[in-house]
């Protein structure tokens, strides 16, 4: 396989995803491409099935049917746990985070780092010196950490300063993929700034980016390309250049639909 | 290159920095949850002996520890549950259960139909197991087919009850029937008048223990946070229901040593043992500065509990007060401990 084509295949792929809650249908037979270094927004109503959608590639919600693939390969998360091993890092939108935990602990929660040697191995001891120390550093090189100090309880914190954390868990750990579901609803002018540069920082770094906003100024900043979500499927995919916040808004609420011929459904960057 | 630690000044002096006194004690007490105990079994110390110097004699120091040692046990058990918002109230049922078990297995008087005559090690180790698939039967219950801790357990409490009498009789195994290894948490060291029982030593050694798991391991910073937000915890790829289950077994375990306390505490196995115990384990908790609500607490708060426990009860009885005052005191400490919780949650906010 030449580097050509490998750039032109997607790294991960939704087809026809369905779920349902009971009676209400929160996807009805979504896709969706993501291409490999790009930063891909999400956008759509309320409850137009966006984080339904993620949930499922992230591995906290199983959905119906449909199939998702990951390098071309067929994924059927069961857990969370089985996304993240597989360096799909997601900040939910409900943040995530054990409230009465410190921050050091919220980092590392699920993968905790244990002490060397037999007191690690035999007594399970954690390495919360070694923890604390990179988190810390963490938060720093983030840049998005204005907390006080790293054994402060998360519950003590701040909205912004919680969403500062869970976005860095996710900056941290996610080597192939990371999804960040609102990540600057709870945040002011210059933490969602930022936010934004850490986007473009990862991309840079090579990692693509699910972006889910309502924040139409910053996903025409960042994204590559603007998937709309609308009653549980893709609606269209369009890119900043093409198309305008105008547009988007009315493919959103259905005033406006675009032709497949017009559309954005290829990779638009060339990874780099 | 540059310590990542410089310029963080510590949360404490930032909070109680800019904090009315009241908030200073709010999350200073959210902050250490076991000082409110600790505040209060000095105080009740100070104030009975005060009251009765016979209260700080040995004989009676020796006596409240022998007197703490199976609720102490059992709160271990207790406040693992609790932290992750659960409740047991079957974990005295589960402890009789145990404990019949034991004694029956290694009963050595011939005069009896359940005469088994195991090795008493060997009838120990049973027993503990039965407690630990007892404590599986609730964490299955609970984790399987979703049911809320309070429900199961208030059924298991009446089925565990129902099954030790079923299969044991009424029959209280007294101590001669009982080998002595059945018996040696009973047996007491002396250091000058004051008698250490073998079982004190278990329990303290067990609280260190779990202490130590749940500060230093992942299982159990994982419990904290099963009980804390038990979405968030699963979100982050947390296993809620391995985290569950394996705290009822584990509880079932404690609980099992508890049995084998019992045991040398009174000298006996009966089936009819302190029904008590259920709420005692609870009491102890609570008034330890766990919430019950969960994802907050600790082994200290609960062993300073435990204590003011039998501390209130002894020391109101010297003081003259009948029972019925002891039963009201204890009721008012869990009241305020509760609502003293509540208050201490609203830093949250
Ligand atoms: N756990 C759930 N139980 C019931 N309904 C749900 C649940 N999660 C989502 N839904 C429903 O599914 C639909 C899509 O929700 P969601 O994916 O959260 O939308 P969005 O993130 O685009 O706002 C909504 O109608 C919502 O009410
Ligand atoms: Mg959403």
């Amino acid at each position: 396989m030449s580097t050509q084509t490998l750039a032109l295949d997607p790294l991960l792929t939704c087809r026809g995803l369905v779920k349902s809650f009971g009676h209400v249908i929160g996807l009805n037979g979504a896709d969706l491409d993501l291409y490999p270094g790009e930063v891909l927004a999400v956008v759509g109503d309320n409850g137009a099935g966006k984080s339904t959608m993620i949930k499922c590639v992230a591995g906290a919600l199983i959905p119906d049917t449909g199939e998702i693939t990951l390098n071309g390969e067929r994924k059927d998360f069961k857990r969370t746990q089985d996304a993240r091993l597989q360096g799909i890092e997601t900040v939910f939108q409900t943040l995530a985070v054990s409230p009465a935990l410190d921050i050091a602990s919220n980092l590392y929660l699920g993968r905790e780092l244990r002490k060397p040697g037999v007191i690690g191995k035999v007594f399970r001891m954690l390495d919360k010196k070694r923890m604390r120390t990179e988190a810390s550093q963490h938060l720093q090189d983030l840049g998005i950490g204005t907390v006080q100090s790293i054994t402060q309880t998360v519950e003590t914190l701040s909205g912004g300063q919680r969403q500062a954390v869970a976005v860095a868990r996710a900056a941290v750990f996610g080597s192939k993929l990371i999804i960040l579901d609102e990540p600057t609803a709870a945040l002011g002018v210059r933490e969602s700034a930022r936010v934004l540069q850490l986007i473009k920082d990862l991309r840079d770094r090579g990692l693509p980016v699910i972006l889910i906003s309502h924040n139409m100024p910053q996903v025409f900043e960042v994204a590559d390309r603007i998937h709309v979500q609308r009653l549980g499927r893709r609606a269209a995919v369009v890119t900043p250049q093409t198309h305008t916040m105008n547009d988007v808004v009315a493919i959103m609420t259905g005033a406006m639909t675009v032709d497949e011929k017009d559309q954005a459904l290829g990779p638009v960057r060339s990874a780099n | 290159m540059s310590n990542p630690n410089s310029g963080t000044i510590d949360l404490a002096e930032e909070f109680l920095g800019r904090r009315t006194p009241m908030q200073r004690i709010q999350v200073t007490l959210h902050r250490y949850p076991y000082l409110s105990p600790l505040v209060v079994l000095i105080v009740a110390l100070i104030i009975f002996t005060l009251i009765n110097p016979r209260f700080v004699l040995p004989g009676n120091l020796s006596f409240i520890t022998q007197q703490t040692v199976v609720i102490g046990t059992l709160a271990i058990a207790q406040t693992l549950i609790i932290l992750t918002a659960g409740i047991d109230l079957s974990i005295g049922a589960i402890m009789v259960f145990g404990q019949m078990v034991m004694a029956n297995l290694a009963i050595t008087a011939a005069s009896n139909a359940t005469n088994f005559g195991l090795p008493p090690w060997l009838a120990i180790t049973i027993g503990i197991c039965a407690s630990i698939l007892a404590g599986a039967i609730n964490g299955f219950l609970i984790v399987k087919l979703s049911l809320p801790p309070f429900i199961v357990t208030l059924g298991t409490l009446s089925v565990f009850t129902a099954l030790t009498l079923i299969l044991f009789k009424a029959r209280t195994i007294q101590g001669p029937e009982m080998p002595d290894l059945l018996k040696v948490m009973g047996v007491a060291i002396k250091i000058g008048s004051f008698q250490l029982m073998v079982g004190v030593i278990v329990m303290l050694v067990l609280f260190a223990i779990f202490t130590y798991v749940l500060r230093m391991t992942s299982w159990g910073t994982h419990i904290y946070a099963v009980g804390d937000d038990p979405q968030a915890a699963e979100l982050s790829g947390i296993s809620t229901k391995r985290v569950l289950f394996s705290v009822y077994v584990v509880a079932g375990f404690i609980t099992g040593i508890g049995a084998w306390i019992y045991i040398g505490r009174t000298g006996a196995a009966s089936p009819n043992a302190d029904p008590s115990i259920n709420l005692d384990t609870i009491t102890a908790v609570v008034i330890g500065g766990t919430s019950l609500f969960g994802g907050r607490g600790t082994l200290i708060g609960t062993l300073l509990g435990a204590f003011i426990v039998v501390v209130v009860e002894n020391g109101l009885a010297l003081a003259g007060l009948d029972q019925a005052y002891r039963v009201l005191a204890i009721g008012i400490l869990v009241i305020a401990a509760v609502a003293l919780d509540q208050w201490i949650r609203k830093v949250r906010a």
